[in-house]
C-alpha cells in the first residue's frame, strides 16, 4: 500500500499513526500528531526532526510489513528528514551538495587536506614535515600562525553563518507563531530535552539498535560523541586565550587545561564515534534509509579522524611524526568545519529546533487543558 | 526428543504459559504458527487489559477494586463458570506486576495521550511491545521457539503424553510431549468456519485480528470428544472500514463515527440501531446491524462539520462536493440517497446534528469481526474437559480459546488480553507441576 512519493507516503501513514496512537508513550511525534486529520509540508519537516529515529515505533507496530498497511515510520521520516535539510540548507545551492553529501563531504575534506600540506610546503620547506620540533611554537614552525589561524577561522565562520542560517530558514517553516516569553518559558524544557536526549530513551526503555530489544547503548555513545566533540571545541577556545591572552605559545605541558580538555574531548568523541560507526554495521535496515546511513557514516569517520589524529599528535609532538600528522589533523579539522553545513551536523540544531516547538506547543496544550482561572472572575 | 511442556499457540496465552512452565522447571516447547513478523496472534492490537488494585499504581490511577470487577462482570457476561471467575479476579490483581517481572514496559497514566483509566494499564508501545517483551524473555529463560509451525494434529502417545503433528515451511513432523497446553485463540478467523455457523451472510465479513487464530484445534479438541462450551453464533463484530484489509486490521479501521452521521445501506435506504447511542459500545451494537444489511454492507454519511468532529480514520473518507456526486462515487441511487438525508435533516438521530454542508464524506462499512463466544470448557486447573465429563490429566486449554467459560455474551474492555495471561499463566504452572510432580 506504500506510496512513492515520500511526502504522500508520510500522509498515509501518519494518518494511520492518528487513528491507532499504540506508540503514544514511545516519544512526542505521537502526542503532536493527536486527532490530526491532514498533514502539510511543514508538518512532515517538523516532525521529522522531532522524530530521534530510536525505532521504537518500528519494532512496536502492529502494523509494520509484511501487514499490507507496511507502516514504517522511522524510515519515512528518516527520508524526510534529509528532505528537511536539502530544503533549508543555506546557501540554497548548497542543496545540491547536500543531495551527493557522501560525496561532498569527503571531497571536501580531502581539498581542505591537500590546502593544508600545501601551505606547509609552500611556506616552509619539505623539511619542515619531517624535522623534530620542540619548544614553545613548535607548531607554527610546521604551518605558520597567520596561516593556522586565518583558514581556522574563515572554516569555522562559514559554518557558523551557514549552519545558523539554515536553522533559522528551517525554524521559519516548523514554527508556530510564537512570543519570545513563550520562547523563554518553553526554553528549559528544550534544553533538558536536547541535553539528555531523552527521546532517544523510547518513553524509559531505551532505544533499539538492531533488534527488539531496547538499550542505552546509543545514548551514551552519542553523549560521547557529542561531548567530545565540544571538549574538543573548548580546548581550543581556552588554548586561544592563553595565545592571546597570557601570551603563551602551543604546544603546552599535558597537565595544562588546553591539553586535558583535549585529551578528554579527543579520548570520548573517538570513542563515540568509533561505538556508533559499529552500531551501523550492526543496524538493521529495514526501519533505516540508505541516505541517512550514509550521511551518518560520513560524519562518524570524519569525527573519528579528528579525534584519532589529535590524539595523534599529542602523542608523537616530541618524534619526527609530528609535522606530518599535525598537518593532517588540521586539514581534517578544516575540513569538518568547512563541510559542517551540508553534512549530518545539521541534525544537531533542527533537532534543537523542533523540540523547542515541542516543548511550546506541550506548554499551550496544556494551559488550554487548565480551568481558565480568569473566567470565574466576575 | 520428549519435551514436558509444548504450549500450542504464541499469543499472549501461550507465551505466559510457556513462561510460567518454564519458571515450574519444565523443558518447554512453544509452537506459532505465524511467521515471526506476524507473531502474537490478537493481543498485537491490544492496547490496554484491566486489572484491579487497591492504591493507585505507578501504572494506573486511584483504585478498582475486585469486588468492582465482580459486579461489572455478573451484569455484563450472565451465567458463567463462578470458580474460573474468581480465579480470574483473584489473579487480576497480580498479573501487571507477573508481566513487568518478565520484560513488559507499561506507560505511567499522564504521559503520552491516552485516555484516563483506573480500570487499566497500558503496555508502552501498545500490544505488540508487550508481545515482544515476552518473547525475548521466553527465549531468554529457554523457551524453544518455533515460528511457521502449524500443530495440526494431536494424538494420544501409547506410552505416555502426546504426539503432535507440525506443519512447518511445508514439511510435516511429529513432536513428542508430555504435556500440551492449548493456546491457539478463539474460532473465527477461518472464512469456511464463519461460513458454516452465521450462512452465506458471513462472506461480507472481515476478521478484525491474525488470520492464524482459525479454531481448527478448537474444532479438533470437540471432535475427540472435548466439551465445547458458549454459543458459535454469538459474538462481538463492529462497524469497519470496508477498504481495509480482510484479516488483521485491527482498531485502525473501526469506523468510530457513527453517532455524527447517517447510515445508509448500498441502496440508500436508511439504517438506525435502537438506543446505540454514542458511548464506546454502539461500535458492537451497529456491527450486527450492518450484518443484516444487503451484501454486508453500509455507508456512513457525514458533512463537512460531522467529519471535522470526528476521529481521524485511517484510511481517508470518500468525499465529494455534492451529495449526488457522492451517491455515484459509492454506486447507490442518487434520489433514494437525498431523499432519507431531507428526511433525516428533519428528524436528524442527535437533535443538534444535520448532513448539509459541503463537501461530503462517507466511509463504506463492513462487519468486522473481534471474537467468538464459543470455545472449550476446562476445569479451574486448565484441564480441558470432556463431554462426558472426565478429563486427561495432561491436556490443558487457556486463552481465547476457553473464554467462554467466563464470558458468555458481551464484552468487558481490556478482560481478553487479563483473561488470556492470567489462564495461559496458570495453565503453565499447572503443566509443569503435572510433569516436574
Ligand atoms: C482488533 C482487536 C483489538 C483488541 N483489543 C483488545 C484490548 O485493547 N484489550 C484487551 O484486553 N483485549 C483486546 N482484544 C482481545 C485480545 O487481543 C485477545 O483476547 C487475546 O489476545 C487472546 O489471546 P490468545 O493468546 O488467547 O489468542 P490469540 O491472540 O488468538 O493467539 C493465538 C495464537 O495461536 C496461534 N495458533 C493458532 N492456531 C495454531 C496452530 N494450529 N498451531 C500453532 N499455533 C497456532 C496463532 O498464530 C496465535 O498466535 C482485541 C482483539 C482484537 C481482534
Ligand atoms: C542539539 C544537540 C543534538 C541533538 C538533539 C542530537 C540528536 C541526535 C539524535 C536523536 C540522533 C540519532 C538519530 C539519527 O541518526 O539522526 C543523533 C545522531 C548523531 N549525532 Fe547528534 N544530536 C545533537 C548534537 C550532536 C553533536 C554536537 C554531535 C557531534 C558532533 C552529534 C553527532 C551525531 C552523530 C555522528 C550521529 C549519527 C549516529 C548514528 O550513526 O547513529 N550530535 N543525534
Ligand atoms: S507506528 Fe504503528 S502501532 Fe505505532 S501508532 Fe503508528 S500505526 Fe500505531
Ligand atoms: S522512531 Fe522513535 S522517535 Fe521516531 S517516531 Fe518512532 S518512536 Fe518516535
Amino acid at each position: 500500500m506504500s506510496a512513492a512519493d515520500p511526502m504522500l507516503e508520510a500522509e498515509r501513514v501518519l494518518r494511520i499513526c492518528s487513528a491507532c496512537m499504540y506508540c503514544d508513550g514511545l516519544c512526542p511525534v505521537f502526542p503532536a500528531i493527536d486527532g490530526k486529520h491532514g498533514f502539510d509540508l511543514s508538518d512532515v519537516s517538523y516532525l521529522s526532526n522531532l522524530c530521534h529515529n530510536c525505532q521504537g515505533c518500528w519494532h512496536d507496530c502492529q502494523y509494520a510489513p509484511p501487514h499490507p498497511f507496511a507502516v514504517n515510520l522511522p524510515a519515512t521520516f528518516a527520508e524526510l528528514r534529509q528532505r528537511s535539510y536539502a530544503d533549508h540548507l543555506w546557501p540554497p545551492i548548497l542543496g545540491r551538495a547536500f543531495r551527493a553529501s557522501s560525496l561532498a563531504v569527503p571531497a571536501t575534506v580531502a581539498l581542505a587536506l591537500l590546502i593544508s600540506f600545501a601551505l606547509v610546503l609552500g611556506t616552509g620547506s619539505p623539511e619542515a614535515l619531517r624535522a623534530t620540533h620542540a619548544g614553545e611554537g613548535a607548531f607554527y614552525r610546521v604551518l605558520p600562525w597567520p596561516a593556522m589561524a586565518g583558514l581556522a577561522a574563515a572554516t569555522f565562520g562559514w559554518a557558523v553563518i551557514a549552519v545558523t542560517l539554515a536553522t533559522l530558514r528551517y525554524w521559519r517553516t516548523i514554527a508556530p507563531k510564537t512570543t519570545i516569553s513563550e520562547i523563554v518559558r518553553a526554553l528549559p524544557v528544550a534544553l533538558s530535552d536536547i541535553i539528555t536526549l531523552r527521546h532517544l530513551g523510547g518513553g524509559g526503555p531505551g532505544c533499539h539498535d538492531h533488534d527488539e530489544r531496547t538499550s542505552q547503548r546509543r545514548r551514551i555513545l552519542h553523549h560521547l560523541t557529542a561531548g567530545g566533540f565540544v571538549l574538543s571545541g573548548l580546548s581550543t577556545i581556552v588554548a586561544s586565550a592563553y595565545h592571546h591572552l597570557l601570551g603563551v605559545m602551543a604546544p603546552y605541558p599535558v597537565a595544562s587545561l588546553p591539553v586535558m580538555l583535549g585529551l578528554g574531548g579527543g579520548v570520548t568523541m573517538t570513542i563515540g564515534a568509533v561505538g556508533l560507526l559499529g552500531l551501523e554495521a550492526w543496524a538493521d535496515p529495514a526501519p533505516s534509509d540508505r541516505g541517512e546511513t550514509r550521511l551518518n557514516v560520513a560524519f562518524l569517520i570524519l569525527l573519528a579522524l579528528v579525534g584519532a589524529s589529535g590524539l595523534a599528535v599529542l602523542g608523537f609532538r616530541s618524534t619526527p611524526a609530528m609535522g606530518l600528522l599535525l598537518t593532517t589533523h588540521l586539514g581534517l579539522v578544516f575540513g569538518l568545519f568547512a563541510a559542517l553545513p551540508f553534512s549530518k551536523a545539521l541534525h544537531a540544531p533542527f533537532r534543537a529546533a523542533a523540540l523547542l516547538r515541542a516543548a511550546i506547543d506541550s506548554q499551550r496544550r496544556a494551559s488550554a487543558r487548565a480551568p481558565d482561572a480568569a473566567s470565574d472572575s466576575p | 526428543m520428549l519435551w514436558d511442556v509444548t504450549v500450542i499457540g504464541g499469543g499472549i496465552a501461550g507465551l505466559c504459559a510457556a513462561i510460567a512452565a518454564r519458571r515450574g522447571g519444565a523443558a518447554v516447547r512453544l509452537l506459532e504458527a505465524a511467521p515471526r513478523p506476524l507473531r502474537g496472534g490478537n493481543a498485537r492490537h491490544g492496547r490496554n487489559f484491566r486489572l484491579t488494585h487497591e492504591t493507585p499504581l505507578d501504572y494506573v490511577p486511584d483504585t478498582y477494586t475486585a469486588a468492582e470487577l465482580r459486579a461489572e462482570l455478573r451484569c455484563t457476561t450472565g451465567d458463567t463458570d463462578r470458580a474460573l471467575t474468581e480465579l480470574l479476579i483473584e489473579r487480576a490483581d497480580s498479573i501487571a506486576g507477573w508481566l513487568i517481572d518478565h520484560g513488559v514496559h507499561l506507560q505511567p497514566p499522564g504521559t503520552g495521550v491516552m485516555p484516563y483509566s483506573r480500570r487499566t494499564a497500558f503496555p508502552l508501545g501498545g500490544g505488540k511491545a508487550m508481545i515482544n517483551a515476552l518473547y525475548a524473555t521466553a527465549n531468554r529463560m529457554g523457551v524453544a521457539i518455533s515460528y511457521d509451525s502449524e500443530a495440526r494434529s494431536l494424538q494420544r502417545a501409547k506410552d505416555e503424553g502426546w504426539t503432535i503433528n507440525v506443519r512447518s515451511a511445508g514439511a510435516d513432523a511429529a513432536i513428542r510431549t508430555r504435556s500440551v497446553v492449548v493456546c491457539a485463540g478463539g474460532p473465527g478467523a477461518d472464512p469456511a468456519w464463519l461460513r458454516e455457523k452465521f450462512g452465506s451472510a458471513a462472506e461480507g465479513w472481515m476478521v478484525r485480528g491474525t488470520p492464524y487464530s482459525d479454531g481448527r484445534l478448537l474444532d479438533l479438541l470437540i471432535a475427540a470428544g472435548g466439551c465445547a462450551i458458549g454459543d458459535p453464533t454469538t459474538c462481538h463484530v463492529v462497524p469497519v472500514d470496508a477498504r481495509g484489509p480482510q484479516f488483521d486490521g485491527g482498531i485502525v479501521t473501526r469506523i468510530t463515527s457513527i453517532p455524527l452521521g447517517l447510515v445508509v445501506d448500498r441502496s440508500g435506504a436508511r439504517i438506525d440501531v435502537a438506543g446505540a447511542g454514542s458511548q464506546p459500545t454502539h461500535y458492537a451494537k451497529w456491527g450486527p446491524r450492518i450484518a443484516t444489511c444487503p451484501g454486508q454492507l453500509a455507508y456512513l454519511i457525514l458533512d463537512t462539520d460531522g467529519l471535522a468532529r470526528a476521529a481521524p480514520s485511517a484510511l481517508a473518507p470518500i468525499t465529494a462536493p455534492g451529495l449526488s456526486d457522492l451517491a455515484a462515487m459509492l454506486a447507490i441511487d442518487p434520489a433514494a440517497l437525498l431523499q432519507n438525508i431531507d428526511h433525516f435533516n428533519a428528524t436528524p438521530a442527535n437533535a443538534a446534528r444535520t448532513i448539509t454542508e459541503p463537501p461530503f464524506a462517507a466511509y463504506p462499512m463492513r462487519p468486522g469481526l473481534t471474537f467468538v463466544h464459543y470455545g472449550i470448557k476446562v476445569d479451574p486447573t486448565m484441564r480441558v474437559v470432556q463431554a462426558d465429563g472426565s478429563r486427561h490429566d495432561d491436556l490443558f486449554a487457556a486463552g481465547m480459546i476457553m473464554a467462554a467459560n467466563v464470558l458468555r455474551r458481551g464484552y468487558l474492555a481490556g478482560l481478553g488480553i487479563t483473561l488470556s495471561a492470567v489462564f495461559g499463566q496458570i495453565a503453565g504452572e499447572e503443566a509443569a507441576r503435572h510433569v516436574r510432580g
